[in-house]
This record gives C-alpha cells, structure tokens and sequence, in this order.
C-alpha cells in the first residue's frame, strides 16, 4: 500500500484498493521512481560519496609523489578501491531511512515478490552512486595518468562492476539495518566479497593498457554481475526478513 | 629417534626457530580456545544463576507487597 | 528414513548426547594427539630437501584442511536452519565460527612460518594464501554478525545467510586470485604440490590429522553446549541443571 501512497503520482492511488493486480514491471518501476524521487530531495547523499571519491583519489599523488609512471602504473587499482569505498559509504542510506520509518516492514507485507521490490530499490541506488562514479571516473583519470588505451576498459567495468558492488552491498547492508552500530561491521562483511570484483576490474584495464584483449575478464565480470543480479535480491530479501523481524 | 642430542631437537637442524613458532602458536591459540570455551560453560551457567535469583527476589517483593496490601485493607477494614 | 535424527533437534537431548561424547572425544583427541605430534617432531625422517622445517607441515596441513572444513560444515548448518528452521542447526553454526576462525589463522601463521626458511619470505600474495586470508575475514565477519545481535536466533540467521553467501563466494575469490596471480607473476613460487610422501611421513600425518579433527570435534561440542544452554535459558531442565551445578 505504502508503494501506492508514497509516490508522488495521483494517479497510482486508484490502484490503492486492488494493489493485488500491479504488474511486476508496474510495482518495480513505482519503487525506482519513489527511490529517485526521496535521492534527488536530499542532494548531499548523492554528492557526499562523489566528493569522497575525488578527495581520496587526490590524496593519493600528494602521498605517492607525482612521477606519471608510477601513478600510470597504480592508476586502475586507485580508481577501484575509491570506487568500492565510495559505494561502501553510500551503502548505509539503501534501507536505513526506509527501515527507521516503518517503510520497510510495509514494502515486505506487500503481496508483491520481495525479489522485485528489492531489486528496484538497488537499481535506484546504482543509478544515484554508481552513474556518477561512471561518469567522474575518465576526469579522474586523467589526473592520474591512466594509459589512453585504458580508457574503454575503465569505463566498461565500471559499468559492469558498480551494479555488482550495489547488489553485494545490499546484502551487508540488509543485515546490519537493524543494528545500532552497524557501520563498521559493515565493511567488515561486504568488502572481502568485492575481492573478485577488484582483481578482474583492475586486471582487464591492466591488459587494455598493454593493448591486449581484455574480453576474457570483462566476461568473467559479467559473469558476476549476472550471477549477483539473480541471486542477490534473494538474499537481501531474506537478511531484510531477519533484519525487521 | 631422530635427533641424538637434546640440542639438536631444538634447533631442528637450524630451522628451530620456525618450527617452534609455528608449534608454539597452534599450542598456544589451541589452549586459549579450549580454555574460553571451558570458561563460557561456567560463565553461561553463572549467567543464568544470577537471572534466576533476580526474579526469585522480584517474585517474592512481589508477594510480599501483596501480602502488606492485604494485611493494610484488612487492618483498615 | 530421516526419522531417527527428529530426536536430536531437542536442545535437552542434544545437551545430554554432547556431554556423553564429549569424555571419548577427549581421550581419543589426547591419544591421537601425542603419539602424532611425538612421532612427527622425533621419529619421522627429515625431508631430504626441507630438512626439519618439513615437521610444520604435520600442523599446517591438518589446520589448513580442518580450517576449509569446519565452514563447509557451518554452511551445511546454516542451509538447515534456514530452510528447514532447525534451531539447533543455528547453535551449532555459531560453535564452529571461532574454531573455523582459529584453525584458520593456524594455518595461515604455520604457513609463513614455513614460508620464511623455504621461499624466503613471510608472505606471498599466492592464489592460497589470499584464499585463506580471506577466509579469514569471512569467518570473523560471521562471528561479529553472531555478537552484534542481542537476540542469538535473529544473530544465527543473519550469519546463515552471510554464510552462504560466503560459500559461494569462496571458489570465485580462489580462482580469481589463481588467475590473478598468473596474470601477474607467471609462474608462481608456490611448490607445494605433494611430494609422493613415503611411509614414514604419512603414517605420522595420519594420526596428527585424526587428532586434530578429534580435537575439533571437543572444542565444538563444548562451544555447542555453551551455546544450547545460552539460547533455552528459561527452559525449565536448564534451570534445574544450573541448580544442580551451582548448588
């Protein structure tokens, strides 16, 4: 029901009492745009983990010195790393809010499949994190040197790879909403799971830079990404079960 | 029998320091493990005794309070 | 078929049957324990190539197996006490973790102990070693989802799924550290492979591996007590056992 009222279109209320017969592609499309609409309200929770991002990839030739080939050489793990953190940070705001004002616990009595539901909401949070991190990241770059022939690789498994770091993440963060302190423990669970992520990512943007194929790993991430986008919504649905209790 | 000398079987034909850590450290993680799992046994079961006692004296102020109103109704009636 | 196994989902006779065994797993750990661990630093031959440094791999093989075990069977817990809402399932996960986690880093310390007279060096980013690191995150990553919760059946639930998250995880971070690993260094220094090992040293590897697995079997079976007696403490044959014990 909740899905219904809390969209900012009149239109949806005459659906309130017969909800039964949303479409899947009708209730997940209303929860991205409720999603959308509540990030574009608050700006900072979509500026703050962009900002982080940039900060800590400065932060490394002031620490690391400005020789170009050294910063060429380290370029792709940098930008990874960033990137995982930034998501990392940006995590904590996919279910807490929803959680702390009853929303949740609403979104999980719905008669529709948590699967969508779930997936809509991470798809949100890709979209508010991910798509600006894709887009920040050739500026970035640029300032640390990266080889121009791995500019397409960034770009591509950044493109594959962020969904998969959102997916991943929600399960971390669909087990620790309901705890207080659950920030740090956090990290603690997600970020050994985005080991795979990292080492294919930084690899295939390694091997572009040696003007190799890179086909192998990008597939190997799409693989991921595959795999996480089936599998993952189950698991947060379940954690988010745990988690509201 | 290995080694001829006591000596010997400590340094372990110069590798002692290395197979001792490593011999060490299990023995020792190993023993800490044993020792807070022995130790939770009687930590849980203290836990519990404890709780027990905290209703048992919940329980019998209860009562008693009980007990004083009713001797209080009956002293006032 | 599965009849026979309905009685052990009882907290009370788990408790009793853990108590039993807990005695023979004991003496029979002590016994494998030391004639193992005593026949492989003073009988068995040194490697003709390893020389003495070859007697850590009597701990580190058995620790490093065991570590890949216990979350085998603590995934297996997990997928029972989620699926088919076995409580005791629960308990038990939550009684492997810490062993999991300590063989785990056992394996890995006895690892580079062993790493340090043969490859020259502390530590490799090789594909087993990162695996087992990793590993290691995972496990501590279940025991401090396992404490966070103050409720210990929500706590066992939510570190089930984290766990069968990991299970699935593990066989991808191995082989894309393996892959990895060529990528980057070629060949790797890992020489490892099994030497063809002769009598003298498998025997001695036979008991200690027996021994460690029993001993296993004893620190889990306390841990699982603990954790029974924590999660039914308002149980009335757990209040009369308190009674008894602090009386």
């Amino acid at each position: 029901m909740t899905l219904a009222t809390s969209t900012p279109n009149n239109k949806d209320n005459n659906l309130l009492p017969m909800s039964k017969q949303l479409s899947y592609r009708r209730a997940f499309s209303l929860v991205l745009k409720r999603d959308l609409t509540i990030a574009l309200r608050h700006r900072d929770d979509i500026i703050n983990p962009l900002l982080f991002f940039v900060i800590v990839i400065t932060l490394f030739p002031l620490g690391i010195g400005p020789e170009a080939n050294t910063l060429s050489r380290i370029a792709p793990g940098i930008i990874w790393v960033a990137a995982l953190l930034a998501t990392l940070l940006s995590l904590d705001r996919l279910f807490k809010a929803d959680f702390t004002d009853g929303s949740l616990e609403q979104m999980l009595l719905s008669p529709h499949p948590i699967f969508i539901l779930v997936l809509a909401k991470i798809t949100a949070h890709w979209l508010i994190t991910g798509l600006p991190l894709i887009l920040m990241a050739p500026l970035l770059a640029v300032l640390l040197h990266l080889d121009e022939n791995s500019y397409g690789a960034l770009i591509i498994t950044l493109f594959l790879g962020t969904p998969v770091l959102s997916l991943l993440g929600a399960i971390g963060v669909a087990l620790t909403v309901g705890i207080k302190k659950g920030g740090v423990l956090l990290s603690l669970l997600v970020l050994p799971l985005y080991i795979p992520v990292l080492i294919f990512a930084t690899s295939a943007i390694d091997t572009a830079a040696l003007g190799l194929p890179y086909s192998g790993q990008l597939a190997i991430i799409a693989a991921l990404f595959f795999g996480s986008l089936t599998l993952a919504p189950f698991a947060v649905g379940a954690a988010l079960k745990v988690s509201t209790n | 029998m290995q080694f001829t000398h006591f000596s010997d079987f400590i340094s372990m034909g110069g590798y002692g320091f290395y197979v001792w850590l490593s011999f060490g450290a299990t023995a020792l993680l190993l023993t800490l493990l044993v020792i807070d799992s022995k130790a939770g046994h009687k930590r849980i079961i203290n836990h519990i005794a404890q709780h027990k006692r905290r209703e048992d004296k919940l329980r019998k102020s209860r009562e008693q309070r009980k007990k004083a109103a009713k001797t209080d109704d009956s002293a006032a009636g | 078929m599965w009849k026979w196994l309905h009685p052990y989902a009882n907290p009370e006779v788990s408790y009793h049957l853990t108590n039993k065994l807990l005695p023979w797993f004991s003496y029979l750990a002590a016994i494998f324990l030391s004639i193992g661990l005593v026949w492989a630093l003073l009988f068995a031959p040194a490697d003709y190539q390893q020389g003495d440094s070859f007697r850590i791999f009597y701990v580190h093989v058995p620790a490093a197996s065991l570590s890949m075990g216990i979350y085998v069977s603590m995934a297996i817990a997990a997928f029972s006490s989620l699926v088919w809402q076995v409580r005791l399932a629960d308990a038990s996960a939550a009684a492997m973790a810490p062993v999991g986690a300590a063989f785990t880093a056992i394996a890995l310390i006895t690892g580079s102990a062993w790493g340090k007279p043969m490859w020259g060096t502390w530590w490799i980013w090789d594909a087993r070693l990162t695996s087992e690191l990793i590993l290691l995150f995972l496990y501590l990553g279940v025991i401090a989802l396992h404490s966070a919760f103050e409720d210990k059946n929500l706590a066992g639930k939510a570190a089930g799924i984290l766990t069968l998250v990991g299970v699935i995880n593990i066989p991808i971070i191995k082989y894309s550290v393996e892959w990895w690993n060529t990528l980057h260094q070629g060949s790797t220094v890992s020489k490892l492979g099994k030497p063809s090992m002769s009598l003298d040293m498998l025997w001695p590897f036979i008991f200690c591996f027996i021994g460690f697995s029993l001993l296993v079997g004893v620190i889990i079976c306390l841990r699982f007590r603990n954790e029974i007696l924590a999660r039914n403490s308002i149980r009335p044959w757990v209040r009369e056992l308190v009674e008894q014990k602090t009386q």
